[in-house]
């Protein structure tokens, strides 16, 4: 046995894809983790299912991206240790996600807005020139496919609703709006990424998503607020820098991992 | 290509031995029928490989059928096997053959329709309606696209007042 260095290793260089894995993976994990607070709460029972079984499909999809991140590493961190003991700083979600789940309205809102995201990514990932990043997205499309058509659904009736469900809805999307703009930057990551064809190309996505939204959300008679440029847009997530709420969450989400490591259950 | 001694099992007699590992889930149908057993290879020691693809990505049931397949092929006396996950291409429905499905509907379980591929979601779409498994009336609605497992929707039938389950096509 040697003494354990003083002298820290050196951080590995930095790795645009592994940073695209941790991003997609993390965006999966926590709102999966959101979803799954609604568990035995939601408003019907088929409701409190749906909402579950999106959870489950989002953590599974994080457990896929996480695991290639950990590969990718190579420091013989897995999905759990990627999940488990990281700290809130190290996490690559965007902030939308996190967000405490509010109301129903709220989490239908979010859930709709984050759905048509993921299906717009995955669509253009599933045509990655990373074999690996491509299988996952082609496979998580299928998903994300028919997560999207139930909260559509959802934004509609509430949308379309009793003025109690209209008031709520609207007033998500109000506060929604302005976490929107961050799922769209292009940071240096993503700029790199969209070159080689591995990662999705943000900027020229939008378009897409916002014809997808602004649809939906007329036809659910709701209204979008008018000029987003004069709400500030909140974005920071992608650089580990977050709001209060994701400490909360994962200390949470951790506790019995951390208290009991290497339990399996 | 290397061709297996006549002590190595081969790929057919272990086949056979996978079709009778049923999924957890459907007890109905064999791994096999549902499409996640995608190859097997019996390297020159008679060294097993399964190939599976595995359905949903948060199916729970995939670690139960990697054991599964493991202890039921070690039972044959087989005595190295590994289950090696492939994501590509994904797995869908499709996969599934006419006699099993027909085996879903003897279990009262709406098989799949035909998958819509990939293709973006169609958003303000007719909504569809199954074929009750029970009386076969079209007459019919999905109550939720969510159920009992991650595979399966909610559906009522009109004509029978039954409520029934669809195996979703994805």
């Amino acid at each position: 046995m040697t003494a354990p260095s003083v002298v820290p290793a050196p951080a590995p260089p930095p790795h645009d894809e592994l940073e695209l894995l941790l991003r997609i993976g993390d965006d999966r994990l926590v709102l999966g983790h959101r979803l799954s607070e609604w568990c035995g709460h939601a408003p019907i029972l088929e409701e409190d299912i749906a909402l579950a079984n999106v959870a489950l499909d989002l953590l599974g999809q994080a457990t896929l991206f996480l695991r290639r991140a950990g590969e990718l590493e190579g420091q013989g961190r897995d999905e759990d240790a990627l999940a488990y003991f990281r700290e809130a700083v190290e996490f690559r979600n965007c902030l939308l996600v996190e967000l405490p789940n509010g109301d129903f309205g709220f989490t239908i809102a979010r859930q709709f807005l984050f759905d048509a995201f993921a299906v717009v990514t995955l669509d253009a990932m599933a045509r990655s020139t990373s074999p690996e990043l491509s299988a996952l997205s082609a496979k998580s499309l299928k998903e994300a496919t028919y997560h999207l058509r139930h909260s559509v659904e959802w934004v509609l009736k509430l949308g379309d609703g009793t003025d109690e469900s209209h008031r709520r809805v609207q007033r998500a999307l109000d506060e929604l709006w302005r976490f929107t703009p961050e799922l769209f930057v292009a940071d240096g990551v993503a700029a790199r990424l969209a070159v080689q064809g591995i990662g999705p190309d943000l900027p020229a996505l939008r378009p897409r998503w916002d014809t997808m939204v602004r649809e939906v959300i007329a036809r659910a008679t709701l209204t979008l607020p008018h000029d987003a440029s004069h709400t500030p847009h909140l974005k920071g997530g992608r650089a580990g820098m977050h709001t209060e709420h994701l400490g909360h969450m994962l200390a949470e989400m951790q506790i019995v991992a951390r208290s009991h490591p290497g339990a399996k259950w | 290509m290397t061709t297996p001694r006549a002590t190595h099992p081969s790929r057919d007699a272990i086949l056979e031995i996978l079709d009778t590992v049923m999924d957890p889930e459907v007890p109905v149908l064999s791994v096999c029928e549902l499409g996640i057993v995608r190859d097997v290879d019996v390297d020159g020691n008679g060294a097993v490989t399964v190939t599976v693809t595995p359905t949903y990505s948060g199916c729970p049931a995939i670690r139960v059928i990697e054991e599964d397949i493991i202890s039921a092929l070690e039972a044959s006396g087989i005595a190295v096997v590994r289950v090696r996950s492939v994501y590509a291409p994904a797995w869908t429905t499709d996969w599934i053959p006419d006699h099993a499905r027909a085996k879903l509907k003897a279990y009262g379980i709406a098989p799949p329709g035909p998958s819509g591929g990939t293709d973006l979601v169609q958003l303000l779409r007719a909504p569809r309606t199954p074929q009750c498994p029970y009386c076969d009336s079209r007459d019919t609605e999905i109550r939720s696209e969510f159920g009992s497992t991650a595979c399966k929707s909610i559906c009522w039938c009109r004509a029978c007042g039954q409520p029934f389950e669809e195996f979703k096509a994805i």
